[in-house]
Order: C-alpha cells, then sequence, then structure tokens
C-alpha cells in the first residue's frame, strides 16, 4: 500500500505493533492446513506453520530446516489468523524466502539446526517482523539490538517439560528487576556482563520492561502450564508439541486459550483442564541428548 | 466513585490502552468476565483477533451482556477487532463470528492485506488541528457506512475513523501512537 500517501511500511513501530496484538493469546505449531484450521478453531491468536512439531524433530534427528513452501501457503489459505513459520538460526536465504511468501512473522529458531554458529539473521534488512528465543536477559537484548520484535523464552521445545521455560523466564524477568534499581554507574558492568549494548540495558532500567513483548515457548503442555508462565510474567504462550501430541488436541487447544485469557482465575483453569484427557508424554530434561535452548549465541 | 474505563482483556492490545487511560489519569479495570464489565461506566475494545475475542466473548458467556450494556449506551471505543466485533457486518469473516451491530459498517477483515501492508501515516481528523498519527496492523477496511454514521478521518476514500452516537471506532490502533488525543475525545464524550 505504499504507493501514494506517505505509507509507511516495515517500521518498527508497525512489527512490534503486531506483536502487541497477540498478547493474551496463543500461537500454535501445526504441520498442515487441517491442523491449522483446529488451531483457528480453538481461538489461536496465530499459528506458527512447520513441517514437525518439535517432539517428532528431536525424535527423528537429522537436519531440520525451513518448511516447504507448498505447505505454508497452504496453511496460509486455510485461516484468517496471522501466520508465522521459522528459519533457522543464521540462515537469511530462508528468511527471505519466508518474506517472499507474505508470512506474517518469522521465527529465527533453535528448534531447526543452526546454519550459522557465530552470526544470527539481520533482522533490520526485513519488512516482515521477527520473534527470536532467549534463554536470559543478555540474549534477549542481543536480538533485539539485531532487530528482533518478539522476544520468546526458548524453554526446552518438544520435552512437554515446563521446567526449562520457568528458568528462562525467571532470569530474564529477575535481571530486569535487579536493573531497575541499579544505579547508572552499574548499567556499564551489567551491559558487560549481559554482552549487551549499553542502550537497551539503560532502557531496560528506565522502563522496568524489555522494549519488546515477551511470550514464553517450550514445553507448555496443559492449561495450568499457561497459566504459570503467564503468572510468572510472560505475556502469551507459544504451544508446539503440547497440543497435536495431546490425546484431545481440539479440547487441549480450547483449554489453553481459556487458560491464556483467564490465567490468573484457578477456578476457570481447574474448569478447563476437567476431563482433558491426556497430555503428551514428556520428557526429562536429565535424559536429554540434544538441547535446543543452546543453540544461538 | 469515580468513573471507570475498562478495558476488555481477552486478548490482543488491552495493555496499551490501559497505559494510555493511565496516563490521562483515568481509573481503568481489565475486563474478563460478566461481573467486571457491569462495573464499568464506559469500555474500549482492543485490537487483537476478532475471531479469538468473539470466540472468548462466547465461552464466557459474555456477548448477551456486553450487547445489552452497549444498547443501553455504554460508552464504547472499538479499535481494530474492536471495530469488526461493534459492527453490522464482517465481510469475509467466519460464519461463526459475532457482529454486535451497534455502528452501521461493513468491513472486510485483513482488508489491506498481510502484515507486510500494514503500515503508518498521518491522517486528518475532523475537530484536531494537527494531523494524528496513525498506526494501521493488519486492519480491517470499511467497505460501506450508514447515513447515521458520522465519518472523522479517512485513508485512501475508506473510512477509518467513525462515530455514531455513543460508539466510536477506528480501523488503527490509537493506543500505539505517543499521542493521546482519541482517548481524550472518547473520555470526555463519556462525560468525564
Amino acid at each position: 500500500m505504499a504507493q501514494d500517501t506517505g505509507h509507511q511500511t516495515g517500521t518498527t513501530l508497525v512489527k512490534r505493533g503486531l506483536a502487541e496484538m497477540l498478547k493474551g493469546g496463543v500461537i500454535m505449531d501445526v504441520v498442515d492446513p487441517d491442523q491449522a484450521r483446529i488451531a483457528e478453531d480453538a481461538g489461536a491468536a496465530a499459528v506458527m506453520a512447520l513441517e514437525r512439531v518439535p517432539a517428532d524433530i528431536r525424535r527423528d534427528g537429522g537436519v531440520a530446516r525451513m518448511s516447504d513452501p507448498e505447505m505454508i501457503s497452504g496453511i496460509r489459505a486455510a485461516v484468517s489468523i496471522p501466520v508465522m513459520a521459522k528459519a533457522r538460526i543464521g540462515h537469511f536465504a530462508e528468511a527471505q524466502v519466508l518474506q517472499s511468501l507474505g508470512v506474517d512473522y518469522i521465527d529465527e529458531s533453535e528448534v531447526l539446526t543452526p546454519a550459522d554458529e557465530a552470526h544470527h539473521i539481520d533482522k533490520w534488512a526485513f519488512e516482515t517482523p521477527f520473534v527470536c528465543g532467549a534463554t536470559n536477559l543478555g540474549e534477549a537484548l542481543r536480538r533485539i539490538s539485531e532487530g528482533a520484535c518478539l522476544i520468546r523464552s526458548k524453554g526446552e521445545a518438544g520435552t512437554g517439560n515446563i521446567v526449562e521455560a520457568v528458568r528462562h523466564l525467571r532470569s530474564i524477568l529477575g535481571d530486569i528487576t535487579k536493573i531497575t534499581t541499579a544505579d547508572s554507574a552499574e548499567l556499564f558492568d551489567w551491559a558487560k556482563q549481559l554482552q549487551a549494548p549499553l542502550p537497551l540495558v539503560q532502557e531496560v532500567h528506565d522502563t522496568g520492561t524489555l522494549p519488546v513483548p515477551m511470550f514464553c515457548a517450550g514445553g507448555i503442555a496443559t492449561p495450568a502450564d499457561a497459566s504459570l508462565v503467564m503468572q510468572l510474567g510472560a505475556q502469551s504462550v507459544f504451544v508446539g508439541s503440547g497440543i497435536f501430541k495431546s490425546s484431545e488436541p481440539a479440547r487441549m487447544a480450547t483449554a489453553i486459550v481459556e487458560a491464556a485469557t483467564h490465567f490468573e482465575d484457578a477456578a476457570v483453569i481447574a474448569k478447563v483442564s476437567t476431563g482433558l484427557g491426556s497430555a503428551m508424554k514428556g520428557l526429562e530434561i536429565g535424559e536429554l541428548e540434544t538441547k535446543l535452548a543452546e543453540r544461538g549465541w | 466513585m469515580t468513573p471507570t474505563v475498562g478495558v476488555l482483556a481477552l486478548q490482543g492490545a488491552f495493555a496499551a490502552h490501559v497505559r494510555i487511560l493511565d496516563r490521562l489519569g483515568v481509573a481503568t479495570l481489565e475486563v474478563r468476565t460478566a461481573a467486571q464489565l457491569e462495573s464499568v461506566d464506559a469500555l474500549i475494545l482492543p485490537g487483537g483477533e476478532s475471531t479469538t475475542m468473539s470466540m472468548l466473548l462466547e465461552r464466557g458467556d459474555l456477548i448477551e451482556p456486553l450487547r445489552s450494556k452497549l444498547s443501553a449506551g455504554l460508552p464504547v471505543l472499538g479499535t481494530c477487532a474492536g471495530l469488526i466485533l461493534l459492527s453490522s457486518k464482517i465481510l469475509d469473516g467466519r460464519s461463526d463470528q459475532h457482529a454486535l451491530g451497534l455502528i452501521d459498517l461493513d468491513v472486510r477483515r485483513n482488508g489491506y492485506g498481510t502484515q507486510l501492508d500494514s503500515f503508518e501515516t498521518d491522517i486528518d481528523v475532523v475537530g484536531f488541528d494537527d494531523p494524528f498519527h496513525a498506526v494501521f496492523i493488519r486492519a480491517p477496511v470499511v467497505e460501506r457506512a450508514g447515513e447515521q454514521v458520522e465519518i472523522l478521518a479517512k485513508v485512501d476514500d475508506n473510512p477509518v475513523l467513525c462515530r455514531q452516537s455513543h460508539v466510536m471506532v477506528a480501523a488503527f490502533h490509537p493506543e500505539l501512537s505517543d499521542d493521546d488525543r482519541i482517548h481524550r475525545r472518547f473520555v470526555d464524550s463519556a462525560g468525564y
């Protein structure tokens, strides 16, 4: 729509603005148009199109890449809510393809096999907004300095185990609280410790929050998991394997949507958790061969 | 009792509206239940996903309480998804999506296209001396406005800010601009 009257597209405000619209919602991993319809019917605020959910990537092994464009286009045609898709860490060519397909958000994701061991994508170079994972505040601020417009705690994808997401959220939010009360001289040391740009550390100090929204991902398998991470301070949840690896995906999806809205109301969480069938089986973190959260630099 | 402006907080950009209202010194309440709805003196329906909000309204048994409060004259501001919910007809919506019919508009969801077509631009608003910087995110397009609808701003010939009686709607996101004039106008018109 940039043809005439000074309409500016792809600006930081426009890119961060869509993340603002996704707050209080659930973004669901889907692998085909049928799953995308189930997600939209359940009230998902957006879907994440990918070839295999993280639990299957973990089980099958091999290199995990950007999805087939045909599958992404099929999902886009099936739903009216925003469609996100994943590119490998550092794989800017995959991101260019996703932008040309018109996806609404690109996830530069540790769930896929990294393409670059030192560099993340220069996300300022894109009009499509990016979401990136983080395990701590330094990582979050480095991603924001590269142009990410939305941060999600990484958790440990495909495990159905919430413990890592909780650790990452507590680390990020705990450090934000400490920085808020630090004096101006201490901020230089914080920037050094976090390996993050000083101006962003100063912004966190002044505002008491990240410059972009922060959601939670990695290990959410029940409505109570969603309630837990949102009470800790996440503003929305990404649910990957937790829905389509449960015994009744449509009901689980609906229940987690309700839980994300009424996260502070235990009576609602109890009601939507009742008779829900079994959640995904899940994995013990200590027994994992690969920790996806360690990918990214 | 000081009046309270409720912000529907089922999903979407409710926190940004609360922030602006706080700045104006207005008492606010995040509304997720019928009891909370009952206690507010004006209401904002924020942006977000209109399909998600419509389903959550239904599952929370909020559709009828909302319709009756709004029909009885509760001042309301709907932005983006809020505009869609308040309109009389949704083109290209889901068949199960609710249109509350409080303002006589036909709207098309995502009428401008995908996120890549989202934009910001200055608009002239009736009654404002200076342009308002408006942010459009996967915005709806108003394709028809009824005779009773007062059009306060347009972009490319499409109405983007409208009013009918106690109902004001914006296709854009005044809560994302660093400019509180539209919120102030809404709060003033609600009589505070």
